[in-house]
């Protein structure tokens, strides 16, 4: 592969990868930029030259206008994300090693709830929120996303167990485990990468979020998603708040990405419902 | 400023009486909903501050929506309203707004009790209670009026390029190649709703005040010769405005005047109060003003007003925030910053200190001009005809077809019980 | 397989008695989310569908509610004041092409470079990947600024010191390939014709005559029909109606295959990883040049995961809202699509009827795309 005759197509590879990451790497770039310029320095003519100086007032402008939404997405994200996971691995424990008749029924029911679309039953779950009067607030943010993030976290335990060769959870039966025992003593201890995909994913889904958000919540418990869009959509704004809004929405979700990413991508293949 | 002086001390004792009367007076949050941000805030936030003032015991929530005329905000309340999780009161258009959508579904509190024992039923024009009253009472508190038909252009540039105020739209059409011969837009437009906004001033100076009303009243029919005319002449003004419309807001299309690269904008008067107090022009210098080509003597106006949701948590203290909203003391913290005059005819609008060059010639006009109501800021028509005219004006910026954008606006209006 | 196997009955009856109490367990453990999903996916789905049957509109507290049965999707297909739906379904369909061709395109394109032995896949990898970490409200924020037309985008060219563009990117009004509403019955039944058609020929090749000639005479009879104006005789709108392909969502396809093209890479590098050296080897052997190699040996065997791709990413596109929405707002009539104008119909005009016949028409589109998948994966998944 290293011959001398592959050199012009080596070159010809590694140029389209650096202008396809040139073209990935773009908007972040711009994002940037823009978050630190001082707003007056904003204009059209020169969207693309650095930030001359660095300003970090607007930025810290941003972050305060941001923290609270901040605040609501985390105290968002964290109970939802464990507790669709929580569900979801006993789901996925008892879908993969307890089958029972009608399961190959009701699993791919389960699992149509997350390709709705959303907008099929937000009028209904909007009455219904607001009938046990959960509507406006966060807790019933949570229980939305716990309830459809149900079917992905099911999916990724499933497919995660099923790899679990059956005959140690039928040693654990002859040991005289029972339902519990099993769960506690043989799937939990090995569930930990299990757990740190769907952690990984519901986070990220749930953090990113906006239907539900900007339609089950009211002003002071919006979460991020909600807020950004408000700004940028919000006129005679400097385009360094939507900026830096931006690049604070995105963080959370970046560094698990790049602290986590294999993890990651195995969510994503997941969705994919294919183990 | 000692005539203000006296007249807000004697309101603070009688306000402080009031609260004495009420023993502590308020107590608990007060949660008011708008669409008042960024530029817009300060007026808002300084009536708040007053409120806060006379009400210590009260923690103000804020809540505003961005999004220009409302758009993004009015969503989100229903939302709220529906989830039965109504904010203690709200922003609403005097108008169709307020009773076709509100008024009729039982969502709203009767105020009449509260005009009555503040006086208001002679301190506010009768032609704009009767925008936010029903056989059943009155449903809101108007705190200012705005006008719609409004030419703005800066006169020096004027004489630079050596182009009149247009009189008409057929004077403005023909200074229009001028204009673009001169690398000028002639006239600077910006999104969506501001299209609609411009093309409600075309429409008036085609039909005249009384045409105006009749399509709202049913008896002037959109496909009527007149109104089909409307579309012909606005599709002519449409092709002498900037191409990049969709992507600016009202402000960027302002900012055009300002600098330069457009001569006119048809905006409502809320653009003074931006050239004045955010990019600090001197009204009649920096920029100057007409009625909208075709309009003058006419004033198309709309009015913010608040109302009491049914159900408001702190009905106590809505109540409380309605009365410094309505007294002539509030619509004078309010509007000189809002750019707009008050609503309340106690109101200083003379007084040169509050009220800039630009308000007092609109005060001015509000007194002797004949009053109409704006389609898009809600005063005439009720919202799923507002809505769906965004369809009508989609058929019509897709197909330029004035006959079939008429049917289309009929059968839009006929839906939505007009002249039925 | 697992269900076959615990029921031997060789077990001693105590052990079965446990087994089953265990298995009771299980069912009672798995419940709580069969019933949650049951309200809140099909419950409600119900209820939507029956929203969409009636005139329920306004914001009443007790408001008055009628059954009309299909009058929504009716207004919404054929009304006049709905050409806005109908041109928001265009929209999806033209945004779907486009939107799968570039991943798959660009994907595919980025997978088999990073094939190659790069040095730094991993960061490539991480670059390309990266967007999919975001939120379409995130994204649309960003690419919503790079597409002023007075600057981002359309300045590049300046950076190195050319003239700037001057595209118009989401405030474009252009349309192509426009076509008549009242056309489509009759493009649909010749595109059906021509599946059928096509399905003949290969039918007939594989000597399947009978079914062959059954096929191709259905194919026959429909262009036929087609052809002799039947197409007409289908009720569409009353007046003719132009749609077409709007040029604002090209900026919305671009930030929309950035942001997702990540994911059919990863997808087609697992793939490519898949493929079993030795048959690239076999294939050099036999002359194949390294093109030759991916032509008729890799790609071959990615097509599974092409379909895979085309179905998750097709039914987000059938679904989209939050990218539109953030980036082009909910006014923005040229790039309008089906997510938007329900939120719109519903909360705006207070028409939550209609709004719900939108939402019940967007789930059947998702669910045709779906349904078979969801078969087809899992019974699969049951032979092996």
């Amino acid at each position: 592969m290293t011959g001398i005759q592959f050199r012009p197509r080596r070159i010809l590879i590694y140029t389209v990868l650096v202008l396809a990451a040139a073209f990935f790497l773009m908007p972040i770039f711009m994002v940037v930029i823009t978050a630190f310029k001082n707003p007056a320095d904003i204009n059209l003519e020169t969207v693309w030259s650095l930030p001359n100086p660095i300003d970090l007032q607007g930025f810290a402008e941003a972050v305060n206008a941001f923290l609270p939404n901040l605040r609501n997405s985390f105290i968002l994200v964290v109970p939802a994300t464990i507790l669709s996971a929580l569900m979801g691995s006993m789901n996925g424990y008892v879908l993969s090693k307890w089958k029972f008749r009608g399961a190959n029924i009701i699993f791919p029911l389960m699992l149509f709830g997350m390709f709705i679309p959303y907008q099929s039953i937000l009028i209904p779950l909007f009455q219904f929120l607001n009938s046990i009067g959960l509507y406006g607030g966060i807790p019933g943010l949570i229980v939305a996303h716990v309830v459809y993030g149900l079917p992905i976290t099911t999916l990724i335990f499933r497919n995660y167990y099923a790899e679990v060769p059956t005959e140690m959870v039928e040693a654990g039966s002859i040991d005289g485990a029972g339902f519990f025992g099993i769960y506690r003593h043989i799937m939990f201890p090995i569930s930990l990468p299990g757990f740190v995909v769907v952690i990984i994913w519901q986070f990220t889904q749930i953090w990113n979020e906006f239907l539900f958000a900007v339609t089950l919540t009211s002003t002071d418990n919006q979460p991020i998603t909600v807020q950004l869009s408000q700004l940028a959509g919000g006129e005679a704004v400097k385009w360094n708040l939507p900026m830096a809004g931006a690049l604070l929405a995105a963080l959370p979700t970046l560094l698990v990405y790049i602290l986590l990413g294999q993890y990651f991508i195995r969510g994503l293949l997941a969705g994919s419902v294919k183990g | 400023m000692k005539k203000l002086l006296s007249l807000v001390l004697v309101l603070s004792v009688m306000l402080g009486a009031t609260s004495l009367a009420l023993a502590q007076g308020p107590s608990g949050e007060l949660e008011i909903f708008s669409w008042w941000a960024g530029d817009e805030g300060p007026a808002l936030e300084a009536l708040i501050a007053r409120y806060s003032e006379i009400n210590p015991n009260v923690e103000v929530i804020n809540a505003t929506v961005t999004g220009g005329s409302g758009v993004n905000a009015k969503a989100v309340l229903k939302t709220r309203m529906l989830g039965g999780d109504p904010p203690d009161s709200f922003q609403v258009h005097a108008g169709q707004e307020l009773i076709g959508t509100w008024v009729v579904a039982d969502r709203m509190e009767d105020l009449t009790p509260l005009f009555e024992e503040q006086g208001w039923m002679e301190a506010f024009p009768q032609g704009l209670l009767d925008l936010i009253s029903t056989d059943e009472g009155i449903w809101s508190v108007p705190v200012n009026i705005h006008r719609s038909n409004v030419l703005w252009f800066v006169p020096s540039k004027l004489e630079e390029w050596g182009v009149e105020v247009p009189a008409s739209w057929a004077d403005f059409l023909a200074i229009c190649p001028t204009l673009k011969e001169a690398g000028v837009t002639p006239l600077a437009l910006g999104e969506n709703w501001t299209v609609n906004h411009l093309w409600e001033s075309v429409a008036l100076s085609i039909l005249g005040a009384d045409g105006w009303n009749g399509l709202w009243d049913g008896s002037v029919s959109f496909t009527s010769p007149e109104a089909v005319a409307v579309w012909d002449t606005f599709g002519q003004v449409l092709d002498c405005t900037n191409e990049d419309a969709a992507s600016l807001s009202w402000q960027q299309a302002t900012d055009m005047v300002v600098g330069g690269t457009a001569a006119f904008n048809v905006m409502g008067d809320w653009a003074a109060g931006y050239m004045v107090t955010t990019l600090g022009l001197v009204p009649g210098e920096g920029f100057g003003w007409a009625a909208a080509p075709g309009t003058d003597g006419v004033f198309m106006m709309l009015s913010d007003s608040f109302g009491l949701p049914v159900g408001a948590k702190n009905r106590d203290a809505a109540l409380a925030w309605l009365t410094l909203l309505g007294s002539a003391e509030g619509q004078d913290i309010f509007n000189p910053l809002k750019g707009s005059i008050p609503a309340n005819l106690g109101g200083d609008v003379t007084n040169g200190d509050l009220y800039n060059p630009y308000l007092q010639s609109a005060a001015a006009d509000w007194a002797s001009n004949t009053i109409v109501g704006s389609l898009v800021h809600g005063a005439v028509a009720p919202e799923s005809f507002t809505s769906n005219f965004a369809t009508v004006m989609e058929i019509f910026l897709t197909s330029r077809d004035a006959t079939a954008t008429a049917n289309a606006a009929q059968a839009v209006a006929l839906q939505s019980g007009i002249g039925a | 397989m697992t269900v076959a196997r615990t029921q031997q009955p060789s077990r001693p009856p105590h052990r079965r008695r446990r087994l089953n109490r265990d298995r009771i367990t299980a069912i009672l453990m798995l419940l709580p989310s069969i019933l949650l999903l049951a309200i809140f996916v099909y419950g409600f789905i119900g209820q939507t569908v029956y929203t969409s049957l009636t005139d329920w509109s306004g914001l009443s507290l007790n408001p008055e509610i009628n059954f009309i049965g299909l009058k929504n999707y009716n207004d919404l297909f054929t009304g006049l004041l709905d050409v806005r739906f109908r041109q928001d379904l265009v929209n999806t369909f033209f945004f779907t092409i486009f939107f799968l061709a570039g991943c798959l395109g660009l994907g595919l394109l980025l997978a088999v470079l990073l094939d190659q032995n790069i040095k730094g896949e991993g960061i490539f990898r991480t670059i390309f990947l990266f967007p999919m970490a975001l939120s379409f409200i995130v994204t649309g924020t960003m690419w919503r600024w790079l597409f002023n037309p007075g600057g981002g985008v359309n300045r590049l060219p300046g950076v190195i010191g050319l003239q700037p563009l001057e595209l118009r990117w989401l405030t474009d009004r252009t349309q192509i390939l426009q076509f008549n509403w009242q056309d489509l019955p009759g493009i649909i039944l010749l595109v059906v014709a021509a599946v059928l058609a096509w399905m003949a020929y290969r039918r007939w090749q594989r000597g399947r005559r009978n079914a062959a000639r059954v096929t191709g005479g259905i194919a026959v009879v429909l262009a036929l029909f087609v052809l002799l104006g039947g197409g007409k005789a289908i009720p569409t709108t009353a007046l003719p109606e132009t749609h077409g392909f709007n040029l604002a969502f090209i900026g919305i396809i671009i930030a929309a295959v950035w942001q997702q093209s990540g994911y059919t890479m990863a997808m087609y590098l697992a793939g490519l990883r898949g493929v079993p050296e030795e048959l690239r080897e076999a294939a050099r052997v036999d002359g194949c040049n390294e093109l030759q190699v991916y032509r008729h040996i890799v790609l071959p065997l990615l097509q599974p995961i092409t379909l895979s791709a085309m179905i998750i990413l097709g039914h987000i596109s059938l679904k989209i809202f939050d990218l539109v929405f953030a980036m082009a707002g909910a006014d923005n009539a040229t790039t309008d699509v089906p997510g938007i104008l329900m939120y719109l119909t519903s909360f705006r005009a207070n028409q939550f009827a209609k709004g719900a016949a939108i939402a019940v028409v967007m789930l059947i589109m998702v669910a045709f795309v779906i349904v078979p998948y969801l078969y087809t994966t899992l019974r699969s998944e049951h032979e092996l």
